[in-house]
């Protein structure tokens, strides 16, 4: 049985802007622990020989044309924003 | 710093594309239009929608790859890259990790002398994210502001292997990157308007040794200067933490413009997992060989080279050379005059010369001057045939330069025709001995200076049409004879 550590339960949570508390930790542990081992179940398959997927599509190379198509509807997208003012989307100030 | 170390340096440069739409839909790109004009549903990140690849940024990146002499991956895919941050609509950008678009190149460029060679690891494309304005835009200090303007737009990411050794071979790697981009004309490499920038990775090992040190990373430069400075404030900060006995930790470091001095973020702060995986919104890229061949064969030569032709065959300096190569308009310029006319020294000259002043006192890039090869060459073969003299032939480049009519045209037009008719000089001449009785009486008397004074007066009186051997020649038999 393989084991998810609260630990890196709070870590995934962390990175996905997500807070928990202790009692759920401990839930999503178990419960993640239960999913790595049902998808683990494929590393019981012999893939030396299988090329590795990376898209479940079997086409290459859909392209589109170089050209600019204006949309003018940046008041519709503004309106959708939860704050905005003088053309831009305002959101909390961050700093790097 | 002491010269117990020596710098190893990285850089990952980022170049965005100059293509019309951005890289997976159909929005403009276009610098300084109003904020978040130039958006979509596709580059804001909203549910549902579907990016489609831009073939025209395959193209220029293949183009930017082969110039830089890499391989080009016959498989390459996107991954999603997750992290938040206010400038990526998405919640993650996509990029390449595990397929990258190239690998294995390198960049030959001269430095202090010599030829350096920066082997590159990857070149890979990428979307650019949207502009934060920090400053205040409505009053209000507490917030932050987005523009998704550049947002999507094509990124190139060149990834060097760590050879650079200090920070000016890494500037001078990073010049020479900004010349190829712009001579095969797939990026305008401006970095006032930041779409030309890298991060650099610096770490010190003891001279001699082998064992790299830990490397720190310096995010997002914008100009030479800038790159330079942080580099070299973390050489020294890296120094003395080794000279303590202290162990440098893996860090981004944020330099300080304003004090130039440079600091670790903390490194929770920074929780650098990406978490990558397949983008599932795109299928995989192959390139065709047929494709790469044709882009190959229509790469314009590289300023390296053309610089080493242009020593080589021509007879240029090294040092005009490099100032002949800066653009690819004005290598080209110069190219041509030399094959129309036959003389290089002369089509250099006239370039670095006349015409680089008339191009800074109109403060004017060259692509946008009237000078023609075909004009240029006529100039100087003008001269060559002594139809005029080089003194007149700068005022003939100013008006080719103004009007854009043709050298000949502008000769025959205001008369500036060398007068080559001995009998027309020599009346002249009389008359200017006449004229001068003094400097004659001194150059008779042995002053041999005197001479000139005289060949001016003619010159003068010609209006610097007459031919200055001539002149002289011919003065000297009058006053000797």
């Amino acid at each position: 049985m393989a084991t998810i550590t609260t630990e890196e339960v709070k870590h995934v949570a962390a990175l996905a802007r997500l807070e928990f508390n202790e009692e759920d930790i401990q839930q999503f542990a178990h419960q993640l622990a239960r999913i790595i081992d049902y998808i683990g179940k494929l590393n019981e398959l012999d893939t030396a020989d299988v090329p590795p997927t990376s898209h479940v599509l079997p086409i290459r190379n859909i392209v589109k044309a170089d050209a600019a198509k204006p949309t003018n509807r940046r008041d519709d997208f503004l309106e959708g924003a939860p704050s905005a003012q003088e053309g831009y989307f305002e959101v909390p100030k961050v700093i790097e | 710093m002491g010269n117990r170390y020596e710098s190893v340096i990285g850089l990952e440069i980022h170049a965005e594309l100059s293509t019309k739409s951005k890289l997976f839909c159909d929005c403009e790109v276009m610098f300084g239009t109003a904020p978040n004009a130039q958006t979509c549903p596709i580059c804001l990140g909203m549910p549902g929608v579907l990016p489609v690849l831009n073939e025209r940024a395959i193209s220029f990146a293949i183009r930017a790859a082969l110039a830089m002499n890499c391989e080009i991956a016959t498989f390459s895919k996107f991954d999603r890259k997750n992290y938040f941050y206010p400038d990526l609509p998405k919640g993650y950008q996509i990029s390449q990790k595990h397929y990258p678009l190239a690998k294995n190149g390198y960049v030959d460029f001269e430095f202090s002398g010599t030829i350096h060679r920066v082997h590159i690891h990857q070149i890979h494309l990428e979307e650019e994210a949207a502009k934060l304005v920090h400053a205040d835009v409505t009053g209000n200090p507490s917030q932050s502001y987005v523009d998704f303007n550049r947002a999507g737009v094509p990124l190139l990411e060149i990834v060097s292997e760590p050879d650079l050794n200090s920070p000016e071979e890494a500037v001078a790697y990073w010049r020479s990157v900004k010349e190829i981009l712009e001579y095969i004309d797939v990026s305008d490499c401006n970095m006032e308007e930041g779409n030309f920038r890298c991060d650099a990775n610096l770490s010190l090992r003891m001279v001699d040794s082998e064992e790299l040190g830990t490397r720190t990373e310096l995010k997002n430069k914008n100009s030479f200067q800038h790159v330079m400075t942080a580099l070299k404030f973390e050489q020294k900060r890296q120094a003395m933490i080794l000279d303590e006995g202290g162990q440098v930790e893996q860090n981004t470091i944020l330099f300080d413009l304003n004090t130039g001095k440079t600091s670790p973020m903390r490194s929770k702060e920074e929780a650098h997992d990406y978490r990558y995986f397949p983008e599932p919104d795109l299928v995989p890229f192959e390139a065709n060989v047929e494709e790469i061949e044709q882009i190959k064969s229509l790469l314009p030569e590289a300023p390296f080279d053309r610089r080493k032709r242009f020593v080589k065959d021509y007879g240029i300096s090294a040092s005009d050379a490099i100032i002949l190569t800066e653009t690819r308009y004005m290598a080209d310029l110069f190219d041509e005059t030399t094959r129309l006319c036959g003389d290089p020294k002369a089509s250099s000259n006239w370039i670095i010369g006349d015409l680089t002043g008339l191009l800074n006192s109109e403060g004017i890039e060259i692509q946008d001057s009237r000078i023609t090869p075909v004009q240029l060459s006529k100039l100087i073969m003008l001269i060559n045939d002594k139809t005029i003299s080089g003194k007149i032939a700068k005022q003939v480049i100013a008006d080719v330069f103004k009007t854009g009519k043709s050298p000949e045209e502008i000769v025959k037009q205001k008369g500036l025709s060398q007068i080559t008719d001995e009998s027309e000089i020599d009346a002249i001449v009389n008359q200017v001995v006449e004229a001068h009785s003094g400097p004659v009486q001194d150059y008779r008397n042995g002053t041999k200076k005197a001479l000139g004074f005289l060949v001016g007066q003619v010159m003068k009186a010609t209006k610097g049409k007459a031919n200055p051997q001539l002149v002289n020649q011919l003065l000297t038999r009058k006053l000797d004879g």
